[in-house]
């Protein structure tokens, strides 16, 4: 590795240094825009204790829900994991922690401890079950709650592309949290469907600047579609 | 009669103007796209990231990364714009959305809303509705008038966790529409043929009727 190439050539090389107990931000929505290489990739090395900070958690066999299948997640950060059985069955069972977090309010946790600040206020949960224990205070005659930013060991992203400067584009809807996730990683790691030479992506384009990113691996996606829904299974008028 | 679905979501795409940016949620809400009268544009936006969401696909358009926010195959039309979540819920919570429409559980007399959480049954999490609650400029609740049971769902006190704290101001059932105004609910419409007497019985918390209730054009 020179300068500031950071492209990897293998999986282990690109999660080298992920231990037990770490915290790792997954970009992600769904099984949208996941790092699927990296996730598997964690299941491989059999690292235990984690806690995972992602919209969803995949399902059952794929995406995320990979890592329930051996317990290696010990607290999972999430709006919605209603996809998944497994999930519901370790959650039941006392063997997986969660905490629920509105979906705006943990972009802005990831977004916010990317960018030095700790701690946020925000309308979204107050009065709610997220906003008891947490510090409230009123602004132009409104009720806010105080909301801590998220900062992780990793962050595991998928992008569309990327320069060997780690400069990253993400395509369609599949870019959801994988940037805010970018920010916030100690160590950040981005597989991706096309690896370019710098200069291709236009700078004005760049999604994800390579400041963000330590480490670039070429992946190969399965891209999996959780619910297809096509215009002629549709009753639109 | 009460209303179907159906004519729930096409009642709800009156409420629209032209030029509205509109988050619809799961189930009636996302139906509501189907009844835009065409005289009108609105662009809907979906919270995963994107505005200018469109039909679902064909066969040929499918692709993975064009997704919404129920996690369905979709298109973006000409016009539309992609970005992060961060973004897309600066867009909610900034109040730049104009409306948003999504079901609940319950509603009460101070425009508190459950939507979400139902103790001792699997809690499967928010996603993005305290978000929507907390900064659509107008939000509207659709949903049935009673449960299957017949228990009112537009109560004195929300009973259930909650969503959201003094935010709903509008409600379209499958027996009314009403508006949320000083710890009351107002009687503003009534599904055609169906009677005052019914939708008082059906409302637990203080209803108001005025004096004259139009039937809902629908």
């Amino acid at each position: 590795m020179a300068g500031f190439d950071k492209v990897v050539s293998s999986y282990a090389e690109a999660m080298a240094g992920l231990t037990d107990n770490m915290t790792v931000i997954a970009g992600g929505f769904g099984l949208c825009g996941i790092p699927e290489g990296l996730i598997n990739q964690i299941k491989l090395m059999q690292t235990r204790g984690l806690t995972v900070v992602s919209n969803n958690c995949g399902v059952d066999d794929f995406g995320l829900g990979v890592l329930l299948v051996d317990k290696q997640i010990k607290k999972m950060i999430s709006s919605y994991v209603g996809e998944n059985a497994l999930f519901e069955q370790q959650l039941l069972q006392g063997e997986l922690e969660v905490e629920l977090t509105p979906q705006g309010t943990l972009a802005e946790k990831m977004r916010a401890g990317g960018a030095g600040i700790p701690a946020f206020y925000t309308a979204t949960g107050y009065g709610t079950p997220v906003g008891e224990g947490k510090e409230s205070r009123q602004f132009n005659g409104r009720d806010y709650i105080l909301e801590e930013a998220i900062n992780g060991d990793f962050a595991i992203i998928k992008a569309y592309k990327a320069d060997r400067y780690g400069n990253c584009i993400y395509r369609h809807t599949a870019q959801n949290f994988n940037p805010m996730a970018a920010t916030a990683g100690k160590m950040t790691v981005v597989e991706v469907e096309h690896i370019v030479e710098p200069g291709e992506i236009p700078p004005s384009q760049i999604h994800t600047p390579g400041i963000y990113v330590d480490r670039v691996i070429q992946g190969s996606f399965e891209k999996r579609i959780e619910r297809k829904v096509t215009a002629a299974a549709t009753t639109r008028a | 009669m009460a209303l179907s679905r159906e004519q729930i979501a096409m009642r709800v795409a009156q409420e629209f103007k032209d030029g509205d940016y509109v988050n619809l949620g799961i189930g009636i809400p996302t139906l509501a796209a189907n009844y835009v009268p065409n005289d009108i544009e609105v662009m809907l936006q979906s919270e995963n990231g994107l505005l200018g969401m469109g039909p679902n696909p064909t066969e040929a358009e499918l692709d993975a990364d064009m997704i919404n926010a129920g996690k369905e195959t979709v298109t973006a039309i000409t016009g539309a714009s992609i970005f992060n979540s961060a973004e897309s819920f600066a867009m909610i919570r900034g109040g730049h959305v104009d409306f948003t429409v999504l079901g609940a559980f319950e509603v009460d007399v101070f425009g508190n809303i459950a939507s979400w959480m139902i103790p001792n049954k699997l809690i499967k999490g928010m996603g993005g509705a305290m978000d929507l609650v907390a900064g659509a400029k107008n939000i509207i609740v659709t949903m049935t008038h009673a449960d299957k049971h017949g228990q009112s769902k537009l109560l004195a006190q929300c009973t259930l966790p909650l969503t959201g704290v003094n935010c709903i101001t509008r409600i379209i059932t499958d027996l009314a529409v009403l508006e949320i105004l000083d710890g009351a609910f107002y009687l503003r419409e009534r599904a055609p043929g169906v009677s005052i007497d019914e939708i008082k019985a059906k409302t637990a918390g203080k209803l108001v009727v005025p004096d004259n209730v139009p039937e809902m054009q629908v």
